[in-house]
């Protein structure tokens, strides 16, 4: 049996063969790597996912957290899989060697905790939100605040949280009503409630670290006015043991489609005015704080959007090759035994389908996750410069794309299941579940597609999308040689014209002064640039694929290479094809939607 | 009390083996390989006993071709001390295996030899019983649990009948059963730790052995595929064709 999540083979292609992530090891903070311990890295992921994870994973969804007497209480087998995350020590992997960190290149930690996110998103969010609290005060922590409540949280002793939406509060930030006043001593006394606070309470970890936003006294409106705070579930004595609870109360529990095996907490904060906060930065600085570690939380929501669909793609495939029912078209014999559903036709486009979605939301994720890569560790000045432009505007691609059409490859791992994908005894439809969640919490993928739009591809006179557009034509360059290529590098060449033209027409009407109208197709807009950006890294697969061919790959092997020339043909053919009505709206600042009244509806 | 435990690279058990078409073996190329999973228990037992302070250094020794260092690597990140790789691109039976490590453990001189008591790629169940032979030393195999005690081991073993236990004067070898214990995973960190650690190159060729092989293969085959089941109306017929079918009742 192979994983059940992965292809081993598939995250080695794009992480070596395509993005050439060996060659970080060339970098002076990656010396002592090689390809080796890289590929080791990866395993243990593999590993863990399959053997822990992927067992535990519809206990966690079948037994979800439940409010006992104020305490949340988590399943045995979600605490069993925390632990072997944990003491594989993935919180703190990429951290320096002398702080129990492995120094593990941001591209192979993605890929890693990808493939934990294939397994158990769920219980995977645990380990973001921990990673993701730590990460954030070692930047703006005080060294007490590192000591207190950063390094247990890279330990895996404490377990962290985001509290930022409030139950009338979520897309607009600024609007927040949680308080937060001096307490004369260097401390604030903390007041209010938090909605939706994913592992707000369990009974995993001995403490837990909340890091809030709230409003101090003398704030200014909106989101210059937030400030972030550290507050402990129990407070933290000076030499690091638990002191008194800290008068944080869960107040409820949301019961979820999905993404059950973390809890999901109505937080109430200092509801008997003893809840002690940590101011962490300046004041009024909170929200730029968080935004600090945002394009790697949105790369984790957009790698976990892929991997999900890329484990119910993998489950799809090997139900299909077992499952018989009817025969060929042409050779209806009814003496003959059924044959496998993998050879139907429409069985065939699902499944490849869902590979062209899944493989190319890999693709797209793992190449930002590079590019973080570079935007550290690149010797060059203008090259980190250059995978920061591009970041910029492949981030909110990466946060929504996958989250957008790996849910429909979701559905199709269902479908190819058919009636038994339908019950809880196959793992799809919980695939499909715990994905829909990808396009709403993080900025949902409307606010996302704003930012894209509204920001990303205008800021510094369009400088971003002018650079992503520069990579993408240097690709075709490279291809256009290929005969397997041509074909594909015309369309995508076509494409990238269509897009730019698109967004000079909405960029002419913003100048108009019809902001709304520029604005009211963005996701629309995000979804065919995505379609782009994905066509060209399937044009990059693509090209990898056909060298190795050419090369003469293992004869047993070229069925590899052919089905990424295949899916790349699918991808072109089917889906960036398909966008042209798209991009035709755009470019035609369409307003059918902005011209609803609301009273129409 | 230095332990030798001896670790092979196989095919990865996740993987589905498959037949080479010429039928001289089975495909090996590009596919994942692992260490054998007997070896990782009995790795798993070298590095507790180390934890438990009856051992005080774990040497992992393997014998193979270059890639067999990713193997010592594993062995290495799962807490082995150092480790010794006996190069060579031939390839090995059981006898030639005992014999290089005969040569090792000589040099060594451990108190214990633990390894797996059978590879998954070819089930030998042959290298640890060969290696006590060639040695003089008491052999325990299939070991699910190993207690120490003044010099000698008692080690509890899974045989047909259910559980037996022997005591063995050490050094000894012991050959390892999948319930001795459950293997951890190397950590991170641990993985590149164990990159700084040593090991020690030897070529097979210099140790004065003979490793010619002793066996030919003639043919490797696909195991027959399991035919479709039937239903049978009652336990008559089911009696029936027990008995006359599969013959296995008389
Ligand atoms: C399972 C789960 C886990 C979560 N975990 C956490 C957590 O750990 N910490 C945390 O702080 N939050 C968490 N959230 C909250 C999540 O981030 C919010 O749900 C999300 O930001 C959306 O906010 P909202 O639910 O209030 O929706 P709203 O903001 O009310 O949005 C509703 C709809 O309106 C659209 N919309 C809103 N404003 C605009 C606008 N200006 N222009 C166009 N469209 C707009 C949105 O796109 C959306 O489709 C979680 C949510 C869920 C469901």
């Amino acid at each position: 049996m192979a994983s059940a999540v992965v292809n081993p083979r598939d995250l080695r292609f794009q992480l070596f063969d395509v993005l050439g992530s060996d060659a970080l090891c060339a970098r002076a903070r990656y010396r002592d790597h090689d390809r080796e311990s890289l590929e080791a890295a990866l395993d243990l992921a593999i590993q863990i996912a399959d053997e822990v994870l992927w067992p535990n994973a519809p206990i966690g969804d079948r037994d979800e957290p439940r409010l006992e007497n104020g305490r949340v209480r988590v399943p045995s087998a979600i605490h069993e899989s925390v632990a072997a995350i944990t003491d594989a020590g993935f919180i703190a992997a990429a951290l320096d060697y002398d702080r129990g960190g492995m120094q593990l290149p941001a591209v192979l930690l993605q890929a890693c905790l990808g493939v934990l996110k294939a397994a158990d998103t769920a219980t995977a969010g645990y380990l973001m939100l921990t990673k993701a609290a730590a990460n954030l005060l070692d930047v703006h922590g005080t060294d007490e605040q590192k000591r207190l409540y950063m390094e247990p949280l890279y330990a895996g002793r404490f377990l962290g949280t985001m509290c930022l939406s409030e139950p009338d509060v979520g897309s607009s930030l600024g609007d927040i009503r949680c308080r937060a006043v001096p307490a004369g001593d260097g401390t604030y006394r903390l007041s209010g409630s938090k909605m939706w606070i994913s592992g707000g309470d369990q009974d995993i970890s001995e403490n837990i670290v909340h890091l809030v936003l709230a409003k101090l006294p003398d704030a200014p409106p909106g989101v210059k006015g937030i400030s972030l705070f550290i507050v402990p579930k129990f407070r933290v004595n000076a030499d690091g043991t638990l002191g008194a609870p800290n008068d944080v109360a869960v107040a409820g529990l949301n019961h979820k489609m999905g993404y059950r095996a973390i809890s999901n907490c109505l937080l109430s904060f200092g509801e008997n005015g003893g809840c002690e906060a940590h101011l962490v930065g300046a004041p009024h600085a909170g929200l730029a704080c968080m935004f600090h570690m945002m394009n790697e939380a949105r790369i984790g929501v957009g790698i976990s959007g892929a991997m999900i669909g890329y484990a119910g793609y993998t489950q799809a495939v090997r139900y299909a090759r077992e499952r018989r029912q009817g025969r060929p078209v042409d050779n209806r014999d009814p003496t003959q035994p059924p044959v496998p559903i993998v050879r139907h036709a429409d069985v065939k486009r699902m499944l490849l389908k869902q590979k062209a979605i899944v493989e190319g939301a890999l693709a797209l994720c793992l190449t930002c996750a590079r590019y973080l890569d570079d935007m550290t560790t690149a010797t060059d000045e203008d090259q980190r410069q250059r995978a920061g432009l591009l970041l910029d505007i492949l981030t909110p691609i990466a946060k929504a794309w996958p989250a957008e059409f790996c849910q429909e490859a979701n559905s199709l791992a269902i479908q190819v299941h058919g009636g038994y994908g339908y019950t809880r005894d196959f793992p799809v439809e919980r695939l499909y579940r715990d994905n829909r969640l990808n396009a709403i919490h993080e900025g949902t993928n409307g606010i996302q597609a704003i930012d894209l739009l509204g920001r990303k591809a205008r800021s510094q006179d369009g400088a971003a999308l002018r650079a992503l557009m520069e990579e993408i034509r240097a690709d075709i360059d490279a291809a256009r040689d290929l005969p397997a290529l041509a074909e594909h590098c015309d369309a995508l060449a076509a494409a990238t014209g269509e897009i730019e033209g698109a967004t000079a027409a909405i960029g002419a009407a913003r100048a108009e002064g019809r902001i709304g109208d520029s604005l009211a197709n963005a996701s629309l807009y995000l979804n065919a640039l995505g379609h782009i950006v994905v066509a060209w890294l399937w044009l990059r697969q693509a090209r990898a694929a056909d060298d190795a061919l050419r090369q003469g790959a293992v004869t047993d092997d070229d069925a590899f290479y052919r089905g990424k020339l295949a899916a790349c043909r699918y991808f072109f053919r089917y889906e960036l094809a398909g966008m042209k009505p798209a991009i035709a709206l755009l470019a035609r600042v369409d307003t059918t939607c902005a011209e609803m009244d609301t009273n129409m509806f | 009390m230095k332990v030798l435990v001896a670790v092979k690279r196989t095919i990865d058990p996740n993987v589905k083996v498959r037949v080479k078409s010429d039928q001289t073996g089975v495909e090996t190329a590009n596919v994942k390989m692992a260490m054998n999973p007997f070896c990782e228990i009995a790795v798993e037992e070298a590095v507790r006993m180390k934890e438990a302070g009856s051992a005080n250094e774990v040497v992992a020794v393997s014998a193979g071709a270059d890639k067999a260092q990713e193997t010592l690597r594993t062995a290495l990140a799962m807490g082995a001390d150092r480790a010794v790789h006996i190069v060579t691109e031939a390839e090995l039976q059981p006898l030639a295996v005992a014999r290089l490590l005969k040569v090792i453990a000589d040099e060594e001189q451990p108190g214990l030899v633990i390894m797996g008591k059978q590879a998954i790629d070819d089930d030998s169940n042959q290298t640890g019983q060969m290696l006590a032979a060639l040695l003089g030393w008491p052999q325990a195999t299939f070991a699910s649990e190993i207690e120490f005690k003044d010099g000698t081991a008692d080690v509890t073993r899974e045989i047909d009948g259910g559980l037996e236990t022997l005591n063995v004067n050490l050094p000894a070898v012991v050959t390892t059963d999948l319930r001795l214990n459950e293997p951890r995973y190397a950590s991170l960190p641990n993985i590149m730790k164990a990159k700084k650690k040593p090991i020690d190159r030897r070529e097979a060729d210099a140790l004065g052995v003979d490793i010619s092989p002793r066996l030919a293969i003639h043919k490797v085959e696909e195991p027959p595929k399991r035919e479709a089941g039937i239903k049978v109306a009652d336990v008559a017929e089911l009696v029936a064709k027990l008995r006359d079918d599969a013959k296995v009742i008389g």
